[in-house]
């Protein structure tokens, strides 16, 4: 029953949708962010992934109301809210540096939301007191916020966010503060979190295993523009081009050319793919660390290299490979007693295996091939 | 904090600066203040009483601060808050017009405003030609012209605290307080304003202190009628060549300047104003 009031309390009456319609917006000559278009469904967890200047966070702030599209629409469940200022647009925040209010103690933070829309003060506490605790900082209402750990400040910003029943939240890199184990464990909250609520939720991270870990779905952005937009699995396994490939994940593009519809050259290697094949472009096939095996005599698409570099990571090893034509790519194996005596040591040659299912080729697009320079 | 010998020798000198310089005149003047006629007595103390014109000074000089400092909030709260909202370049030269008056010497701004204010001044001549007034105003010469020059001086020591402490805000907050849903005066009624208080305290608290001691403005545009107590003591000194007059006052009006100090101290601790 208390679990049931929680809820009641600070989940929002209805999550809403929100679209964003083809939105622009230059600073200067700059333009960082370039006619984007996005659509979340009511009580979708969205991640915006990019790396740094790819425009996620501008726009973060235009579905906030802090900038303003130079083109372009903002909607919030239908209605057309670009010009609305961002304390009329009801949307719970949590900043990367949580931006908590220094003067004010931890329950007053909390209650800045409820007091700003005039709340009155009998009701004020129970929900206060409500929110801290689904945050799991019950009784802290009386802290001074220099009294906080990061974890801590951290979960006062999401209660913060949440008191007032928002029916968007957005996240700008919200964990990146924190440390590794921290993070890790927020995330998992912060997921559950965001079941229990049900509010649609747009975070920012520029962290891959983040948004693979806590989104529903993940829309990368590069050089202003959503150039992916899909569930993990799919970002993770069908990138959409070289930028994807090349940003999510570990491993290496490798150059191929078309063969027919389910092959390709690599180095003049023979690769079958199940997957489809662009028509077109400068092709590149992804090597996923984690998907290159060593080869069992029944294998298709079999690369003989040797082994320049064997490195133990505690979990598993990373073996810097080397095909005879000069190609680098990598090869993660798991430590486990039943095949830590096959795994190569520096200067063997061997085998390796890339199934066809794993054989993704994508267009390169321009995207810089940093790992295979 | 424990400091090692050697580093303890370098604050030697300082110390003997602020101790020869500094606490010895002081307690020369706590003595000073305790003879007359070559013999201990009270009654510098007993005239600070007794003396209407005494008490008059003190509580025209502590009128005069007050009013100086609520006109410097009133004035320089609006203006460092309008130049936070500039350009970086307006912003510079906005600072370099609080700048150039308070590089220029005191003597010369209060000349400057002794040519402003007098009876056929630039004021009264505007004002004239503007049709908001008939006679010239007397605004020299008396408590006003006094209240607006030390006003004007000493407005650049509220400026700059208060602006730092308004520069120090951070810009994350009031967004934060925007989306959590607070308009713009709510925001800055319960973020704003609260976290540049320390440097507005900060500024009135200086300027109130220096208006407290201040002397030749009031000297040049106060006309003589009313006499705060810097000059007082000045009269004590050249007038009547009584130095353990002077002293009384001087430590007087010292002991108030620290009970005052104290007593905010109680309400708003000094450290919190004056560390950051």
């Amino acid at each position: 029953m208390q679990r049931a009031n929680d809820v009641s309390d600070t989940a929002p009456l209805q999550p809403l949708a929100i679209s964003v319609r083809g939105a622009t917006k230059r600073y200067g000559p700059m333009v960082v962010l370039d006619n984007v278009s996005l659509d979340v469904q009511p009580g979708e967890f969205l991640t915006l992934l990019g790396p740094s200047g790819s425009g996620k966070t501008t726009l973060l702030n235009i579905i906030a109301g802090f900038a303003r599209p130079d083109q372009g629409s903002i909607f919030i469940d239908g209605e057309d809210v670009t010009d609305t200022p961002p304390h009329r647009r009801g949307i719970g925040i949590v900043f990367q540096n949580y931006a908590l209010f220094p003067h004010m103690s931890v329950g007053e933070n909390v209650a800045f939301s409820l007091k700003a829309r005039g709340i009155s003060r009998l009701e004020i506490g129970p929900k206060v007191e409500r929110a801290l605790s689904i945050v799991k900082l019950g009784g802290f209402g009386e802290r001074r916020i220099d009294q906080l750990s990061g974890g801590q400040k951290q979960r006062v910003a999401l209660a913060r966010a949440i008191v007032f029943q928002p029916t968007l939240i957005l996240m700008d890199e919200p964990l990146s503060a924190l440390d590794k184990q921290l993070r890790e464990h927020m995330q998992i909250e912060i997921r559950a979190l965001h079941e229990r609520l049900g509010a649609t939720t747009i975070y920012v991270t520029h962290d891959q295993r983040e948004a693979l870990t806590m989104s529903h779905r993940v829309a990368v952005l590069n050089e202003a523009r959503i150039v992916q937009i899909g569930t993990p699995s799919e970002i993770y396994n069908l990138p959409a081009n070289g930028f994807v490939a090349d940003f999510i994940g570990e491993g290496v593009l490798a150059p191929v050319t078309r063969c027919d519809e389910h092959s390709v050259l690599l180095q003049g290697l023979r690769m079958v793919t199940t997957q489809p094949l662009p028509s077109s472009g400068h092709l590149v096939l992804v090597m996923r660390s984690e998907k290159m095996r060593l080869a069992k005599p029944s294998d298709e698409n079999c690369i003989q290299a040797v082994i320049r570099k064997r490195i133990f990571q505690g979990e598993s090893y990373v073996l810097f490979a080397e095909m005879s034509d000069g190609l680098k790519f990598t090869i993660r194996q798991p430590a486990h007693a039943d095949s830590d005596g096959l795994v190569p040591m520096e200067g063997d040659h061997a085998t390796f295996s890339l199934h066809p299912d794993h054989t993704v080729v994508v267009r390169r697009d321009g995207s810089a091939m940093t790992k295979n320079s | 904090m424990r400091v090692r010998r050697s580093e303890g020798l370098l604050l030697l000198p300082g110390l003997l600066i602020v101790g020869a310089l500094l606490m010895l005149p002081l307690l020369w003047l706590l003595a000073l203040s305790f003879v007359n006629d070559g013999a201990i007595s009270l009654v510098h103390y007993k005239r600070l009483i007794d003396d209407p014109s005494y008490i008059k000074s003190f509580v025209v000089t502590f009128q005069i601060a007050g009013t100086v400092t609520a006109l410097g909030v009133l004035l320089g709260y609006p203006l460092c808050y309008w130049m936070l909202r500039l350009t970086p370049l307006w912003r510079g030269i906005a600072m370099v017009c609080v700048l150039i008056p308070f590089w220029t010497s005191l003597l010369v701004r209060t000349y400057a405003w002794l040519v402003l204010l007098q009876r056929r001044g630039l004021v009264n001549s505007w004002l004239q030609d503007l049709g908001l007034i008939h006679e010239p105003l007397s605004l020299m010469y008396n408590v006003t012209g006094t209240i607006i020059g030390m006003t004007q001086i000493l407005l650049p020591f509220l400026v700059f605290p208060l602006f730092a402490s308004m520069q120090r805000v951070d810009q994350d907050l009031l967004r934060a307080a925007a989306a959590l849903g607070a308009s713009p005066a709510f925001a800055f009624r319960k973020v704003f304003f609260p976290l540049s208080l320390p440097g507005l305290m900060a500024g009135a608290l200086l300027i109130f202190v220096l208006s407290i001691g201040y002397y030749v403005t009031p000297q040049l545009l106060g006309g003589g009628s009313t006499i705060m107590v810097g000059q007082l003591i000045q009269r004590n000194v050249e007038l009547f060549n009584s130095w353990g007059a002077a002293s009384a006052v001087s430590v007087a009006l010292l002991a108030i300047v620290l009970g005052l100090f104290w007593l905010m101290n109680r309400l708003v601790p000094l450290d919190r104003v004056f560390g950051g």
